[in-house]
Order: structure tokens, then C-alpha cells, then sequence
């Protein structure tokens, strides 16, 4: 390994692995110059309604995500955790986003969320339409008061981690009171308790008024998600996110939680966005999948396309790596080789390239662009570009 | 709970007869005697005693002839029906000293207590929801150099601008020469204006360590899943800091504090000698330098009472303040 000197800085190839002092001094001073900005822009007070009200391309989607980016100034360097994604959540419909650890599902639904940790973490670029019926406004510039009057009233979120989502110092009927006092003005005490036991029950909390007066240490795993699924709907969302709502519970507890979702799904009628690498889930729920691979959606359809025709390699790959009832006979299961990129050092690539079993000359190129087989099926891979210009012929 | 307390203060009772013990080992091994002193002094008298008679007839008084062990059960006996004895440097017995002194240490420590509290706490919440900010540095800045700094030299430090250069603040003592001659209320105010300097000191020096345990302590909830899910249920940043993130901050908190609140009886040794103000740590200071067993014994093992005191305040606040740890 070289030492960087003053002249290695400019040169195109350097180790990412390796910084000197100096250069995370000048990373983090401009930095915090680019944040600084977006701090500015996004603190500022009477921001005109104009600036983030905006217009849906297609009046059955209650969401489009186009061209999202966030970034990540880090010390050493910018991780583009979300670069260019682009997908659409229609009306009442589920929306699965699938991908290994790391490929940015959470952050793209904590971008619509703005829960993104600010100041290091910053939208950058792209817009997030949201359908609120009287208007349309793009979340992604709206200003933080708004944004609280959205957060857990239209759009509301269900975490992974249960076990410590729950405040631990309040009780359980406190902190759901609090959702439905706060998004329903002069709303009743007594109304507000009877909505959150009402509530706790529909989510199959049998004792509703003894959890309503219990702390969330006296609740197991399975219990404390029925409470953030009950906060989550208590205020009838529009969308619900849920953040791999079932990935710390046991696999009995998954099927009830995912049943209870599914169940709900129907009763209210409000669109969910679930993301998991539980593909097994997607299948189950999904009308439609969104595959991610580092920070960019690699392929997107119906669930039957993904399904039962997956085209990106990535995706194939995925498929391969489920295990089968039945199939441990046949020896270990599939692993896609490689890893994935560095975050700040992206290729100019295919990000996929390095682990594809198919890769071809034309892989070394620019990124591929998206392509649609299908009206609903998209692809980012160049072994489908020539069925595109076929059909475009 | 009821019999977690009893077990603690019974463990505390034996702890307190070893550190009693030990404190009397040290204090007649050390090389200043009270009575050494005295038979020295008197033997110089004009037709005195040699000092060796001086010495034995000495001992004997006060009860230093038999051996360490011996001593300390005379001592213990007494103590344990609450006779402290007389105090052979101030001539009174100790309860007696201990009373007209306590109540200086006692304003001093509280007055100093609140307002470390009204500041460090409210500068490390600041700190921490800017982590890493220009506030958060000076902030971080201040609390080292008031972690840093020794009492004595601060202290000077003060004294040399507020005394010496500016001429506004008195340099040391409780009262004012004019003391005598004023009204009430303008003695109040004599003594308010000589306790400005000395609680200075004291809150500057301690508001460092709270500062930096508050950051920390905020740093590690606002970094937690259920922060993030007040966020996610719109709540605005002021609730989120003031009512779920601080409900938290403060279970740390509380213990520490608590457990501090004996420690307002203890007396701030070096303050108070540096101001010359006759609390409790000035008088411990002059009685040990001169070597008087009875009223460094009182102060040394009211100090361990207190400490004690202190940690099983701390574990009983943690009960009440968190309710993972509250037994039914």
C-alpha cells in the first residue's frame, strides 16, 4: 500500500481504504460547506406553498418516487445510499422493496418519511409526489412543519426493531394516545383512550385495557409490533411503510404479523409500502416488487414478472438463494459470489458487474440505462437492450 | 424493596465500623499529636513539667496511652450512643461544633448544586441536539476547562480579577469588617455578596462533568429506535426532546444527582479553606492539621455515612425513575 502524497490526491485511481489526515479535513470541510447549504434552503421559514405543491403523472398512483438521491456526507466521502431511484405506489396497492443489507430500502423510505439524519444526511435530488387529495405536494422540499402534519397521520411507518421502538418510560396507552391527540385536534380524552383500545384490539391485543396501562418492557416481541401496527393505523393512513416489520421476530410471530398487515391491508384500504429481503414475504403480499441493488432500482414489475420472470442477473441470483422446502437435499445454499461496491467509490459501471455470472463486453459501458420489457416491467441490464429496440422498431 | 433496603443498610452499618476503624489507624499514626504539641508547649512554660511528664499525664487525659486497637473500641462505645466527644481543638464537643458549622457548608453546596443543575444540563442537551457544531464545540470547550482547572487555581484566578483588579467582590471571609454595625437586612447581604466568589468556583468546576454526562447520556437516546419512532409520529423536535428524549436522559441523571444530594454536607474542603469560610470543610481542615482525633473522626465517618447514603439514594431513584427496574 503507497502512502498518499500531495500529487497521489489528483490521481484518477486511489485507494478509498486509505485517507490521510489532511484529506478528511478537506472532506469534512466541504462537507459541511454542502450542508451547510441544504440546512439553509431547508430551514427557512414561510416557504410558499408553490414551491413544493406539484402534480401527479398518473392520477392512480398515490406516490411517485423520480430520480431520488440521498446522500450521505461522511468523513470519508459522499455514500450515495439512494441514487436515482424511481417507483410508484398505486392507490390501495402493496409495494414490496427487495434487496441485501445495505442497498438503501431504508433510507429511500426514510426520505419519504424525512427522517433521514440531517445534517450528514441530505436529499439531494429527485421528487417524492404525494397524492393528499386536495392537493399534491412533493416531500422531498416540503418544509418540516408541513411534514409533521403528515408523518403518522398520511403516511406512517412500522420499524424493524420492535423490541426497542416503544419508548420504555411510557406506557403503552400514553404513546398511542399521543398519535391520535396530536393529528386530531379537540378530539375528547375519553375519546382518544377508547380510539387507542379500539385500536389495540383490531391489531388482536386481547387484554386491550390491561396493555393500555402496561410499560413496553411487560409486552413480548410479537405484542410490542401489534402496538406500532396499532399507532401506525390509528390516524387511517394513506400509505404505510413498514421497515421489515418482521425481521426480529421469531418465524411463528412473522406469519401472525404478516396475516395481521394483509388483514388490515383490506379492512382500510390505504396503500403499504413493505421492505424486506424475506422474499417469501413479497411473494405473499406484494402487487408489486422493486428490486434494489446499491442505491439504484435494478429491476421493477408486478410480482407475477419478478416472480416468475426475473431478467436482471442480481435478481436471478436472489431467487437462487431462497431456500427450498425440500431442496436442503441438494447440497448448500446459493450465494451470489463478490460483494458489493464500495459505497464512496461507485464504478462507473454496472454497480452488479463484478459478481454477474453473465457479464459481456458491453457491461464495461456507462450504467445501463432502464429498460421496459413490459409495460409495468422494467430492467437495468444490457442483456435486455436489444428486445427494447426490437419492439421499438 | 423493603428487603433490599434493609440488606443494604445492613451491609452499610459493617462497612461503616471497618472505615471507622481504618480512619482511627491512620489518624494515630500519622505523624502530627495533638498531645506531642501540647506537652511541648506546655513544658516551655516557666516552671513546668519536663516534657516527657507533660507527655505521660497527657496521654493518659486523653486517653492516648493504650494501644490503636484498644482505643478505637473506647471510641466506638461512645460513638454508637452518639458521644462524639470534645472537640480538643475547639474546646466544645463536636455535636455542638458540628451544628454551628454544618448550616455555612450546607447554603454553599446548595446554592452551587442548583445552579450547576439550571446550567449543565440544559448546555449538554444543547450540545448534544447540535453534536458536532460550532456550540458543541465551545460548549465541550468551557466543561473541559472547568474539568481541568483545579479548585485552588480557579479560585485564585477569580479572586485576582473580581478582588484584586476590579475591586468589586471580597477577597475571602464569610462577613465584612462592618458586620456588626449593619441591619439585618444589610447583613444578609454582607454575607450573600462574600458567598459570590466561593459558589462561583464550585458550580464552574462542577458544571463540566454534568455537562459532558448530560451530551452523552442525550447523544445515546436521541440515537435511539424510539426517538425515531416520535419522529415518525410527527411529533414536533421541541417534544421530541423535551418529553421523550429528556424522560430518558434523566434516568442516568436522576441517580447521579441523587446521589449527590448528601455530599451538600460534606463541605468543600479546598473552597472553603481558600475563602476562609468556617463550614464544616475549613473546620475539618484546621482540626486535622492539629491533630484532633475526635472531631476528624466525627467529620471522616459522617463523610462515609454520607457516601454511603448517597449510593443507596442513587439505586432507590433508579427504581423510581425507570420502570423497568420497579419491583412490584
Amino acid at each position: 500500500m503507497k502512502v498518499l502524497g500531495k500529487e497521489d490526491t489528483n490521481q484518477e485511481k486511489k485507494n478509498v481504504n486509505y485517507l490521510t489526515a489532511k484529506e478528511v479535513r478537506r472532506i469534512s470541510r466541504e462537507n459541511r460547506k454542502t450542508t451547510d447549504e441544504f440546512e439553509k434552503t431547508r430551514e427557512r421559514k414561510n416557504v410558499s406553498v408553490d414551491e413544493y405543491t406539484t402534480i401527479m403523472k398518473n392520477n392512480d398512483n398515490l406516490m411517485e418516487v423520480e430520480n431520488l438521491h440521498t446522500y450521505f456526507f461522511t468523513d470519508i466521502g459522499i455514500v450515495k445510499s439512494v441514487s436515482g431511484v424511481t417507483f410508484d405506489v398505486p392507490k390501495g396497492k402493496t409495494v414490496g422493496i427487495v434487496g441485501e443489507s445495505g442497498c438503501g430500502k431504508s433510507v429511500t423510505s426514510l426520505s419519504i418519511m424525512q427522517l433521514v439524519q440531517r445534517p450528514q444526511g441530505q436529499i439531494v435530488e429527485g421528487q417524492i409526489r404525494f397524492d393528499f387529495d386536495e392537493y399534491i405536494y412533493d416531500l422531498a422540499k416540503i418544509p418540516n412543519e408541513k411534514m409533521q402534519q403528515i408523518r403518522g397521520n398520511e403516511i406512517s411507518m412500522i420499524f424493524q426493531e420492535p423490541m426497542t421502538s416503544l419508548n420504555p418510560v411510557f406506557r403503552i396507552g400514553l404513546q398511542v394516545d399521543e398519535v391520535i391527540e396530536l393529528h386530531n385536534h379537540g378530539m375528547s380524552k375519553e375519546k382518544i383512550k377508547n380510539r387507542t383500545i379500539e385500536m389495540l384490539d383490531m391489531v388482536g391485543i386481547a387484554n386491550s385495557e390491561g396493555v393500555y396501562k402496561m410499560f413496553p418492557h411487560e409486552l413480548s416481541g410479537g405484542m410490542r409490533q401489534r402496538v406500532m401496527i396499532a399507532m401506525a393505523l390509528s390516524c387511517d393512513p394513506k400509505l404505510i411503510i413498514a421497515d421489515e416489520p418482521t425481521t426480529a421476530l421469531d418465524v411463528t410471530i412473522q406469519a401472525q404479523i404478516m396475516d395481521l398487515l394483509r388483514n388490515l391491508k383490506n379492512k382500510i384500504n390505504s396503500s403499504i409500502m413493505l421492505i424486506t429481503h424475506d422474499l417469501g414475504v413479497i411473494a405473499e403480499m406484494a402487487d408489486f416488487v422493486v428490486v434494489m441493488y446499491a442505491g439504484k432500482v435494478i429491476e421493477k414489475g408486478t410480482a407475477k414478472e419478478i416472480f416468475h420472470n426475473p431478467l436482471h442477473p442480481y435478481t436471478v441470483g436472489l431467487m437462487a438463494s431462497r431456500p427450498k422446502i425440500g431442496g436442503l437435499k441438494a447440497g448448500k445454499l446459493y450465494s451470489i459470489p463478490g460483494s458489493v461496491p464500495n459505497p464512496v467509490d461507485m464504478p462507473d459501471y454496472c454497480y452488479f458487474k463484478d459478481r454477474c455470472n453473465r457479464s459481456m463486453k458491453k457491461c464495461n459501458g456507462a450504467y445501463p440505462p432502464e429498460i421496459y420489457v413490459s409495460d409495468t416491467h422494467m430492467v437495468a441490464c444490457y442483456h435486455y437492450l436489444d428486445s427494447e429496440e426490437e419492439k421499438h422498431d | 424493596m423493603r428487603r433490599y433496603v434493609l440488606k443494604r443498610l445492613a451491609i452499610t452499618v459493617a462497612l461503616l465500623f471497618v472505615v471507622s476503624l481504618i480512619i482511627y489507624t491512620i489518624m494515630r499514626s500519622i505523624p502530627t499529636s495533638y498531645v506531642e504539641n501540647q506537652a511541648r508547649m506546655l513544658s516551655q512554660l516557666p516552671g513546668a513539667k519536663s516534657y516527657s511528664e507533660w507527655l505521660a499525664q497527657l496521654n493518659a487525659n486523653y486517653g492516648m496511652d493504650k494501644g490503636i486497637l484498644l482505643g478505637y473500641m473506647q471510641w466506638f462505645k461512645s460513638a454508637i450512643k452518639g458521644d462524639f466527644g470534645d472537640s480538643w481543638q475547639f474546646n466544645i464537643p463536636v455535636i455542638q461544633k458540628f451544628s454551628q458549622v454544618i448550616w455555612y457548608s450546607f447554603i454553599l453546596g446548595a446554592i452551587s448544586f442548583i445552579l450547576e443543575i439550571i446550567i449543565a444540563i440544559p448546555l449538554g442537551i444543547l450540545a448534544a441536539r447540535k453534536q458536532y457544531s460550532r456550540t458543541d464545540y465551545s460548549i465541550t470547550v468551557i466543561a473541559l476547562l472547568g474539568i481541568s482547572l483545579p479548585t485552588f487555581f480557579f479560585a485564585t484566578i477569580l479572586k485576582l480579577i473580581f478582588s484584586v483588579w476590579l475591586g468589586w467582590l471580597p477577597l475571602y471571609g464569610m462577613v465584612g469588617r462592618y458586620y456588626e454595625l449593619l441591619s439585618t437586612a444589610n447583613q444578609y447581604l454582607d454575607i450573600a455578596i462574600h458567598y459570590i466568589l466561593p459558589i462561583m468556583t464550585l458550580t464552574i468546576i462542577s458544571i463540566g462533568s454534568l455537562m459532558r454526562y448530560t451530551r452523552t447520556n442525550m447523544l445515546e437516546v436521541l440515537n435511539s429506535d424510539y426517538i425515531r419512532t416520535a419522529r415518525a409520529k410527527g411529533l414536533s423536535e421541541k417534544k421530541v426532546i423535551n418529553y421523550h428524549a429528556f424522560r430518558n436522559t434523566l434516568i442516568p441523571l436522576v441517580t447521579i444527582l441523587g446521589g449527590s444530594l448528601p455530599g451538600l454536607f460534606a463541605g468543600a474542603l479546598i473552597t472553603e479553606t481558600l475563602f476562609q469560610i468556617p463550614g464544616i470543610g475549613y473546620t475539618a481542615y484546621l482540626a486535622m492539621v492539629s491533630g484532633d482525633i475526635p472531631f476528624t473522626m466525627f467529620y471522616m465517618v459522617f463523610m462515609a455515612i454520607l457516601t454511603l447514603l448517597g449510593t443507596l439514594i442513587a439505586d432507590i431513584l433508579y427504581a423510581v425513575v425507570d420502570p423497568r427496574v420497579r419491583v412490584s
